[in-house]
């Protein structure tokens, strides 16, 4: 795995805002490795500054500082012309997909083709193709208009594809469709990067999403990164608060059984057949309350998390605690 | 006095003024909907910001529009004469229109051109497009419905102003109405020219509207 070239690499990445009175920092030393073949998801709340960092890595937002490398060129120093080369070998997506609305499926997907060149009749080819890929070949003729949204986004993928792209960046590229339009979308993303070995890289606010179909996740709190690692690892053992407030069940809930001791629990691939509760309960005689149990199927592995409430008696608590910890279980108490 | 000479007059004017009407519109739009593009790409958040330009253009066609078109008519008689080689007739009466409507044009287009979604044109440049790529294939195609319906406003209002050119004795329809209906109060030729000024606005209008919602892909 570690051996893998990185295709994208972020350094110290800073991005001001300057408006009229004040500075807004969107982004603030960003230090970012996304290597090739991976599918790296980057979450955080609203106005972290996610969609700015995606833009930045295309260059269509230009950083204050710091450099942005992909497939080994620095942008900082590439010209207009160069850099126009660079973003056809990224392809992107966004969360309004943003069709030509005055062309058809077939002649947006063929847009970037004719932009770089490409006679008419190989891109019409390429076109079929890749209506094809993405499950539409009976709407080559139709306008987005007459497309459902889930529909946009697949036109708006193969557009993406058409160049035959080195990445493909999607910015909250399904936080305009219904869930079950989402899992169809991610699993087309997920299809493109297994058989083409594109590498992916996905903004969003959705810890679903990053399950789902993640290999690597970045966790962006305050124009800065929190966190970041592979998803399993970033589940099982987050780090930071903003971390444990995206992995734990319903952020919220915690607050309501203050002063109580909770513990999150996290089994993962074969421990999920070990019944370790019961074997809990009977090795510490001690009662514990679920207060939340979910099993996820994170990047092909089964995880299970559950979160117990613990009994009054801290001593009982501490034995209870030790014991789950020596059960190759990943433990942590979340208050 | 409906003789043949009669309706013969009124013919000529109507070709005359769907001659300047025509002529004027085609000529504005070639220096208009540049001017118009480029008020748009050179703004701040443009795709070509050029703020000292944007500046400029934006005085020079507010200065240009501030003027009546009456006092236009008369003010760049000199410069008429000196490109046609006189002051009367239809051709010579293009010139100011030509002057008068290009900035208003510009106008016209660059309201369209700024209907235009900012996320498509973000997603041209996420492609890798050129500013010119980005005009010609992203700017002017997306904005077609609405720039057809701002021809139809322009050509109605140069056909409006070519009337004016009557007083000039620029010819066409406005001075048939002003020197027959008005000078010699032949009430009938001011009725009959008026009519078939309503009904040309009315044809141009009506097939503008009709094109712009043929070409809209939107619903």
């Amino acid at each position: 795995m570690h051996t893998r070239k990185q295709i994208i690499e972020i350094k110290a990445l800073t991005k001001i805002f300057s408006l009229k009175d004040k500075e807004v920092r969107a982004l603030e030393n960003i230090d970012l490795s996304i290597e090739e073949g991976a599918v790296f998801g980057i979450i955080g709340m609203s106005g972290a500054g996610k969609s700015t960092l995606v833009r930045c890595i295309n260059y269509i937002e230009r950083p204050t500082g710091g450099t942005i490398i992909v497939d080994g060129k620095d942008l900082s120093r590439l010209n207009e012309s160069q850099l126009r080369d660079v973003r056809r070998s990224m392809g992107m997506i966004f969360q309004q997909f943003n069709l030509l609305m005055q062309r058809t499926a077939e002649e947006n997907i063929t847009f970037p083709l004719e932009i770089s060149g490409m006679k008419k009749r190989e891109a019409r080819q390429r076109a079929r193709e890749l209506l094809e890929t993405v499950g539409l070949s009976d709407k080559a003729a139709a306008y987005p208009a007459q497309l459902s949204g889930g529909q946009k986004q697949r036109v708006a993928i193969a557009r993406a594809l058409a160049t035959n792209p080195k990445v493909l960046l999607c910015d909250e590229a399904t936080s305009a469709l219904d869930p079950a339009t989402t899992k169809s979308i991610l699993e087309l993303l997920r299809d493109i990067n297994k058989r083409l070995g594109i590498t992916i890289v996905i903004i969003t606010h959705e810890m679903s999403v990053i399950e789902q179909i993640c290999t690597h996740v970045a966790i962006i709190d305050e124009s800065g990164i929190a966190e970041t690692g592979t998803v399993a690892e970033v589940f099982s053992h987050p780090k930071t608060a903003a971390a444990q407030r995206l992995v734990f069940p319903d952020g919220k809930r915690i607050g309501q059984y203050l002063g109580k001791r909770l513990c999150r629990i996290v089994f993962e691939g074969s421990s999920s057949f070990d019944p370790v509760i019961s074997r809990m309960i009977l090795e510490c005689r001690a009662q514990v309350n679920i207060m939340f149990a979910d099993m996820k199927d994170i990047d092909g592995k089964a995880f299970g998390q559950l979160v117990l409430q613990l009994p009054q008696d801290d001593e009982v608590s501490d034995r209870i605690i030790r014991y789950l910890k020596t059960q190759n279980l990943s433990v942590e108490e979340v208050r | 006095m409906w003789d043949g000479s009669t309706v013969a007059m009124i013919a000529k004017s109507l070709l005359e003024t769907l001659y300047m009407t025509v002529l004027s519109t085609s000529l504005a739009y070639v220096l208009g909907l540049p001017l118009g593009v480029l008020l748009v790409i050179s703004e701040k958040n443009g795709i070509l910001p050029l703020p000292k330009l944007n500046k400029l253009l934006n005085l020079v066609v507010n200065v240009v529009r501030s003027v009546p078109f009456l006092i236009l008519l008369i003010a760049v008689i000199p410069f008429t004469r000196f490109v046609i080689g006189t002051t009367i007739g239809s051709t010579a009466t293009v010139v100011p229109l030509v002057i008068g409507a290009a900035p208003f044009i510009a106008r016209l287009v660059e309201s369209s051109i700024k209907e235009v979604d900012k996320g498509v044109i973000e997603a041209a440049i996420s492609m890798g497009c050129s500013p010119f790529q980005i005009i010609c294939k992203v700017m002017i195609p997306e904005a077609v419905p609405s720039l057809i319906v701002g021809a139809a406003i322009a050509t109605t209002t140069i056909l409006g102003y070519s009337a004016m050119a009557g007083i000039v004795g620029g010819g066409g329809l406005g001075d048939t109405a002003i020197r027959y209906g008005y000078y010699r109060y032949q009430k009938d030729i001011m009725v009959v020219t008026v009519a078939l000024l309503v009904v040309v606005v009315q044809v141009v209008q009506e097939a503008g509207m009709k094109i712009a919602r043929r070409q809209d892909k939107r619903k």
